[in-house]
């Protein structure tokens, strides 16, 4: 298994769909018919992290939260 | 004029060069990252420089964007004109805003944005060709920066492209008016044009923007006229914000041959020089324009309740605390940190849309006109008098 990465919630009441999640990691979050946002990878690996919070960061509507992931089981 | 002996300065300040603030912008943000300046009409207002300060405020519920109060700031003469103190969605709070935006989301998504590249490939390179017959010198302004945004834009909302001349004029009168009664006239002759428009796709809907919308008529969500009302907002935030970026983004890449060359050779890709560009020229320059409707603490200062306030995007892009050496044109720089397309729930719903035309646009300019100058003076070049959307006039190259 992978390290530990983190774990990503989405507010879609808060998300005004403006896609900058999308583009800054398009293999975790996309829009979908709704031009909202959703999770195409909930807890993506360690290597993922920094792009994961730089789209949090970017996020104008402060739709996503990203916390550390569990460890895995031992 | 200095402004370190002025309690607070006039603001708005015109440009003298087209991509990069006024000396006056840059001694208010050296006092700190909110500062107070005088409109036109000598009302005193916040505005904010820092890129967090500015965050941290547009995020702010207690900030409201509803222009039908005094308390919203008038930022020109032509501003206070009664159609431009009702727009909807860019003039609305939740949750009416929100209403408005779920409905056109679906519209502007990353992956319906992308669909549209073949179409805008078409249609830059079209305009080059014509550039090519017409010969050099041309004017970027006229041939390029103007017709990409309304080509695309009429496609995408269903209005006929050989209206053109009517509808960018008629824009321009909106965000550029001479005085309140040429915006207010500007926005009654679009709002005819529309109404027509909007009746014929209610009768008969067909495949685009506005043919979507009129659905929502039919089942409640929207009247007709919200209808027209948010196709006149869609039209007038796509045209005048993307073909007056074009031509100031171009002079700064003209004056920058270094970062020019990078562009045309691919050392950089297009997609990442447009965020320099976009962070750099940030043609709004006011990225919100806010009135406080309770009390806001924030470093030691009480933004009081019926307060203005304005988040200046030329400087919360040039804060020294998210960029090094931020007057500087570095096409590499790969940052998203700007605020040119605003901040909080108003972020701009195009933004896909212009990203992906500004891409292109700049992508095949280089490339196809590798030889491209100006064809005057740069001194020579007109900046358009103060406003609420920084450009030049014309933009004479030759290649």
């Amino acid at each position: 298994m992978s390290a530990a990465g983190v774990r990503i919630s989405t507010d879609r009441n808060r998300c005004i769909g403006a896609g900058l999640c999308v583009l800054t990691a398009p293999d975790v979050f996309e829009h979908d018919d709704d031009g909202l946002v959703t999770l195409l990878e909930p807890e993506p690996p360690a290597e993922r992290e920094q792009d994961v919070r730089l789209a949090h960061q970017l996020c104008p509507a402060r739709a996503l939260t990203v916390e550390a992931a569990r460890p895995d089981p031992a | 004029m200095s402004a370190s002996s002025v309690e607070a300065p006039s603001f708005p300040v015109r440009r003298t060069c087209p991509y990069q603030p006024p000396d006056v912008y840059r001694e208010i943000s050296a006092r700190g990252p909110i500062n107070q300046v005088t409109l036109w009409d000598d009302r005193r207002v916040w505005l904010i420089t820092g890129y967090a300060e500015a965050r941290r405020l547009l995020a702010d519920e207690r900030l409201s964007s509803d222009r039908s109060y005094d308390a919203y700031p008038t930022m020109a003469p032509h501003l206070g004109a009664p159609a431009a103190r009702k727009l909807v969605l860019v003039g609305e709070d939740p949750p009416v805003h929100h209403h408005h935006r779920r409905l056109l989301n679906p519209e502007f998504s990353l992956k319906h944005a992308r669909a549209l590249r073949p179409d805008i490939e078409r249609i830059v390179n079209g305009l080059i060709d014509r550039i090519e017959e017409l010969g050099s010198p041309a004017d970027l302004v006229e041939h390029f920066a103007a017709p990409i945004p309304s080509l695309v834009m009429s496609a995408l909302l269903g209005i006929p492209y050989e209206d053109h001349a009517f509808f960018q004029t008629a824009t321009a009168g909106v965000m550029q008016g001479r005085d309140p009664e040429h915006t207010e006239a500007s926005a009654a002759e679009l709002v005819r044009y529309l109404d027509r428009l909007v009746t014929a796709q209610e009768r008969k809907p067909d495949e685009n923007l506005v043919g979507r919308l009129v659905a929502h008529v039919e089942s409640g969500e929207l009247t007709h006229d919200e209808v027209v009302q948010l196709t006149m907002v869609l039209l007038i935030a796509g045209l005048e914000t993307t073909s007056s970026m074009i031509p100031i983004s171009v002079l700064a890449l003209l004056e920058h041959p270094e970062q020019l060359a990078a562009l045309r050779d691919g050392v950089v890709p297009a997609a990442t020089a447009i965020e320099e560009l976009l962070r750099i020229t940030a043609v709004t320059d006011f990225a919100g324009v806010r009135w406080i409707t309770d009390d806001i603490e924030i470093d030691g200062l009480v933004l009081k309740a019926g307060d203005g306030l304005v988040v200046s995007s030329t400087m919360t892009n040039r804060d020294d605390r998210v960029h090094a050496e931020p007057y500087e044109v570095d096409l590499a720089r790969a940052s998203r940190q700007h605020l040119t397309f605003g901040y909080g729930i108003h972020q701009c719903l195009g933004q896909n849309l212009a990203r992906l035309q500004l891409e292109i646009a700049f992508e095949t300019l280089v490339r196809r006109l590798p030889g491209l100058r100006l064809a005057v003076p740069a001194e020579e070049l007109v900046m358009r008098r103060t406003g609420t959307m920084q450009s030049v006039e014309r933009l004479p190259v030759a290649w």
